[in-house]
């Protein structure tokens, strides 16, 4: 929350495709990408007598997702028709869930490592399966030309999740749907890929203002189109400050306008008002005759929680307390997904040291993922590999700045460290060695001794040059420990 | 007797004797249907060289010895609302004139498993929505004992082929008397089953939560026969219940011994015609003869059927006939038509919504339209509570009667109609006297379970009466067998009509 | 219950539909007629009555999730009035 003049007030509908092989009421495939109309079947064209059977594994899907949002999940639940006309909708009606949802009142809790909001309990009112529509295609000049339409993913499972309005700021937003979209990977029930939509947000926006009246809250708005984590924060930032210039111009509040969508234009940078229909909104909704209830037990219900990995928010806790890493790290690692999370479980384990495993998965190993753009699958050093490069740094055979050299080089040849130590010339000097030449040092440096002998220590730094050149292969660390040792004996 | 004369059951023994082949017998009905279906218009389409080739097809399958189906080489007509592949399937709309679909009913799947030979379509109320078949978009039917009436529907294609001997069989559906008045008015029996009996997959639906396929035929044992072939479980259907299908065929012909039977008094008010009453009534004198024990109940609720099931009804309607709309199938207004109109008008409404309100206004016929406004109304926000939602609680009240009622006896004895068939154009103009032909038969579709409407008699006109009995969901079998016992104490089957 | 022509007219656009003058009237009238006899239920007391979506008391009817194979193209496309060999083809859903 910044210093503005207002309270941002957020909630958010986010659709998830569900990962399943067929679509939600008959046996289509899911698959993205294919060539328009050719994932398609009478029941998803809508033909006339066909009838809807439902995904037994989008119902397990939803249920876990649901779980994992702490939701609740009702012993019974029905599907609705949600009734409209619209071209990508063959039927006329959207097959739902609307008085009895598969799940209610659930939470997701963020926080922020960089400050930017105080950690927040989003609520969830509730989590729900409905089909998806298909895709129409319109013409730049619109009204002249026909629209296209493309009925492949008519019916591809959805799970509808709807927050309460908890959020009060675009980047507490923004972190929100990345958390979601965090939670949804780790339990593997969708790809989670805003640019192919299989993630959706909708946001619900408007403004608490304080005035010598009273606090005031402005119109709702539902923000449509945002297809990317920095269109969320975007989009409702700039939502935000639109609607408090047009309540300073107007003074309308909540309760004097009708709802309104408007959709964001992610190359202006702006949200246009989405033509109003030619009527208000009246779905219809009743009881789908062509769909019986699902009925689950308890028991059922436990079986699928107990299918439930650990989720981000607890393996956070994990690393930070039983392997010592910073919040920081902890977050980036866990950030990136359970993979890199079990690379670093590996690589703690065999390097036995948890801090410097944790840093150099959080630095080398996800720059090199970064920069190569792979995931941790593709990455091809084991952990056991960089375990061995970590042993030569706990050593100290090798300093953090040698090591990365050798990092680089064992990625390309794909040899082990010790070997690329062999070859790269880098010998280990023995330690007696060392301390003589340390002594040495010292005593053609007599200023560094007082310098250090007056509280500053960093005027050492000119001996670790000074050895270096005498022998390129020392440790600058050992040899700093050394000569700060001798002096301090001094 | 000529050989279409007979019953599906003794032609059936025909072919397996080898006395008559199925060519023959499909060559005899074609003959027929081209003899009297000008004066009758039972059918939409008749598919004379499919059927004769699947005939000749059949019969050459028997000759090698191959296994054969139960039907093998029975025609059946279809009425015009199951799907059936690359095949037109109209539903008796325009808005389907050029509709062919890519798929085929199961209950098709299954005829065809059976060996059975299609004939052809049946006329039916377009949607099945109406109890006449006037509301057909193609022509309609005439009833064959008095063509100047009507057969009934909106099955009356299905019912009519069969009482006029185009057809030994013929599938007919159901959603609030459908299968039973036409099967009454036009002196044939006429099966409605228990709701998730038969699959409804291919059905083009009316209203899901009532649609039921059911067989119309001769005789009860012949209604048996084709009942063995629609009956059964579908994994494409979720409303389909799977229980095991008792060899009807089999069973038909056993008397039910310690038979009690219902009798609802109010069946017999007010509005009844005297000679149906009567009919009726000797029906049940025929029952008491046969060893029957005959008891007064009550259905308190059957008299609110009519509105419950006119709420209902249309609202499922009105959803599941949205798909018409002119975008992916079917009829689509003409776009230069709908393009001219909106350069003159200047009204806000853009080029789609304009193809949807014409070609759904082109397209459907006026009940329909009537229905889908109806069913519209019902849903819309600040009356769904009132009336969808206050149907659904008296449907649950009219089945909690039917439950009761079945703990006291095995079946309700009653009227099908109330009148005979009336004559063509005579309801036309009013919906709701149209609405009440389904007094007796809605609340079987209401309450799911199942019913059968049987000849007992016949007015001064010659017309006939049909004597309907309902039995407790999945009893189909008791049902045929009573009936059975019916028919073989009579003889209202063995009639039929001089077709002028 | 009242049920006007503007009722009618608006319900007429909620189910796609269009009326001239004439059958407007007419559809009011029948609509009026039918709606005044469907009231009669509002002569029962339903208060404890658990409404009936479904005939029957079946739950759970689910399908493994295997796929079948669809329609070809041709034959998904092939009922539609407008169609490009690719697309189903509709007149604009944007636009005046």
């Amino acid at each position: 929350m910044s210093d503005a003049a207002y309270d941002i007030v957020i909630g958010l509908e986010v659709h998830v495709q569900l990962k399943t092989n067929t679509k939600l009421f008959c046996r289509c495939s899911t698959e993205f990408g294919n060539p328009p109309n050719t994932q398609t079947c009478p029941v998803c064209l809508g033909m006339p007598g066909s009838l809807p059977v439902m995904n037994s594994k989008a119902y397990f899907l939803g249920m876990k997702t649901a779980l994992a949002l702490n939701c609740r999940i009702p012993n019974y639940t029905k599907w609705d028709r949600k009734n409209y006309f619209y071209p990508d909708l063959p039927k006329g009606y959207q097959t739902s869930q609307f008085d009895l949802p598969m799940s209610e009142e659930g939470y997701l809790d963020i926080k922020s490592t960089k400050d930017e909001f105080e950690p927040r309990r989003v609520r969830i009112i509730r989590a729900h399966l409905e089909e998806d529509a298909g895709k129409s295609m319109h013409d730049e000049a619109a009204g002249r030309a026909d629209s296209r339409i493309d009925l492949n993913r008519t019916g591809t499972p959805l799970l509808e999740i709807v927050s309460y309005p908890d959020m009060r700021s675009a980047v507490e937003a923004k972190a929100y749907m990345q958390e979601l979209r965090l939670l949804l990977t780790y339990l593997d029930v969708s790809d989670c890929n805003m640019q192919e939509g299989s993630l959706r947000c909708d946001a619900n926006v408007n403004l608490h203002i304080p005035t010598d009246d009273g606090m005031i809250a402005t119109p709702i708005v539902e923000i449509k189109n945002m297809n990317s984590f920095r269109s969320v924060e975007r989009g409702i930032t700039y939502e935000a400050k639109r609607q408090y210039d047009v309540w300073k111009e107007t003074g309308k509040v909540l309760g004097e306008l009708p709802k309104q969508t408007r959709g964001w234009d992610d190359s202006a940078q702006v949200t246009r008002s989405q033509r109003e229909k030619e009527e208000s909104a009246d779905y219809r909704y009743f009881p789908c005759p062509d769909l019986v209830p699902v009925v689950v037990t308890d028991e059922q219900i436990e079986e699928v929680r107990k299918e439930i990995v650990e989720l981000p928010a607890m393996l956070r806790e994990r690393l930070e307390s039983d392997f010592g890493l910073t919040t920081y790290t902890a977050d980036v690692i866990v950030n990136q997904g359970r993979g890199l999370v079990d690379y670093f479980l590996k690589l703690a384990a065999v390097s036995e040291d948890n801090k410097l495993a944790g840093n150099w998965v959080q630095g080398e190993v996800l720059r090199t993922l970064n920069e190569l753009e792979i995931t941790v699958d593709e990455f091809n050093m084991s952990p056991e590999q960089l375990a061995g490069l970590l042993k030569l740094i706990q050593s100290g055979d090798l300093d953090s700045s040698k090591a990365k050299s050798v990092f680089a080089v064992m990625l390309e040849s794909g040899k082990s460290a010790a070997d690329v130590v062999d070859e790269m010339g880098i010998e280990k000097v023995d330690q007696g060695e060392l301390e003589d030449l340390c002594r040495q040092l010292i005593e053609r440096n007599q200023r560094v001794v007082d310098d250090v002998k007056s509280g500053n220590e960093k005027a050492v730094g000119a001996l670790i040059g000074q050895a270096k050149k005498e022998n390129p292969n020392v440790n600058p660390g050992q040899v700093r420990q050394i000569c700060l040792d001798i002096i301090n004996d001094m | 007797m000529s050989i279409i004369q007979k019953s599906a059951t003794e032609q059936l023994a025909l072919l397996q004797s080898g006395e008559i082949t199925s060519a023959e017998l499909t060559q005899a009905y074609l003959e027929r249907i081209n003899a009297v279906d000008t004066s009758v218009g039972a059918f939409l389409r008749v598919e004379s060289e499919t059927a004769l080739a699947q005939a000749v097809k059949i019969d050459r399958k028997r000759k090698a010895g191959e296994s054969l189906g139960k039907l093998a080489g029975l025609p059946v007509a279809i009425k015009d609302i199951l799907c059936t592949i690359n095949t037109p399937t109209t539903c008796g709309s325009r808005m389907l004139e050029n509709f062919a679909p890519p798929y085929n009913a199961t209950v098709v799947e299954n005829l065809l498993a059976a060996d059975a030979v299609i004939l052809g379509r049946t006329n039916m109320d377009e949607f099945a929505m109406g109890s006449s078949t006037e509301n057909s978009a193609y022509h309609p039917t005439y009833n064959p004992w008095d063509t100047s009436r009507i057969p009934g529907g909106s099955s009356g294609g299905a019912a009519a082929c069969v009482s006029a001997d185009m057809a030994p069989l013929s599938v007919g559906t159901d959603t609030g008397g459908s299968i039973r008045q036409p099967a009454a008015l036009c002196g044939c029996v006429g099966l409605k089953p228990t709701y998730g009996r038969v699959s409804r997959y291919g059905l083009i639906a009316f209203a899901s939560s009532l649609d039921q396929i059911g067989p119309l035929a001769k005789t009860v044992e012949d209604a048996a026969l084709l009942m063995e072939v629609l009956a059964g479980y579908d994994p494409l259907d979720s409303t389909s219940v799977n229980i095991p299908v008792p060899a009807y065929s089999e069973s038909v012909g056993k008397p039910l011994e310690n038979l009690t039977l219902g009798v609802v008094e109010h069946h017999f008010g007010e509005g009844i015609d005297p000679e149906i009453e009567s009919a009726v009534k000797q029906a049940i004198a025929i029952y008491e003869s046969l060893g029957a024990s005959i008891k007064n109940i009550e259905l308190p609720h059957a008299d609110y059927g009519i509105a419950t099931y006119y709420i209902i009804a249309p609202c499922e309607a009105s959803s599941n006939l949205a798909r018409y709309d002119g975008a992916h199938y079917g009829y689509r207004a003409d776009q230069a038509e709908v393009l001219a109109e909106l350069a003159e008008d200047g009204s806000d409404e853009g080029p789609l919504v304009r193809m949807y309100r014409k070609t759904r206004s082109q397209g459907f016929g006026a009940e329909v339209q009537r229905r889908i406004m109806l069913g519209t109304y019902a849903l819309s926000e600040g009356y769904y509570d009132a009336f969808y939602l206050k149907a659904q609680k008296v449907r649950r009240l009219i089945r909690k009667d039917y439950d009761q009622a079945f703990e006291q006896v095995d079946m309700i004895i009653g009227p099908v109609t109330a009148n005979p068939a009336f004559a063509k154009g005579e309801k036309a103009s009013d919906p709701m006297a149209m609405y009440l032909e389904d007094l007796y038969t809605v609340t079987a579709n209401l309450a799911g379970v199942a019913g059968i409407s049987l000849p007992c008699g016949f007015t001064e006109n010659g017309l006939p009466i049909g004597l309907q009995l309902q039995a407790a969901p999945f009893q189909e079998e008791k049902l045929l067998r009573a009936a059975q016992m019916f028919q073989n104490a009579t003889d209202f089957h063995t009639r039929r009509p001089e077709i002028s | 219950m009242s049920l006007t022509r503007q009722d009618v007219e608006k319900v007429a656009l909620l189910a796609r539909l269009k009326f001239d003058e004439e059958q407007l009237d007419k559809m009011t009238d029948h609509m009026v007629q039918i709606v005044q006899y469907v009231h009669k239920l509002s002569e029962l007391n339903t208060d404890d009555v658990e409404p009936m979506a479904h005939a029957l008391d079946v739950h759970n009817a689910l399908a493994e999730d295997v796929p079948r194979p669809s329609l070809s193209r041709e034959e998904a496309l092939k009922n539609a009035p407008k169609s490009d060999g690719e697309y189903f083809r509709v007149p604009a859903v944007l636009g005046e």
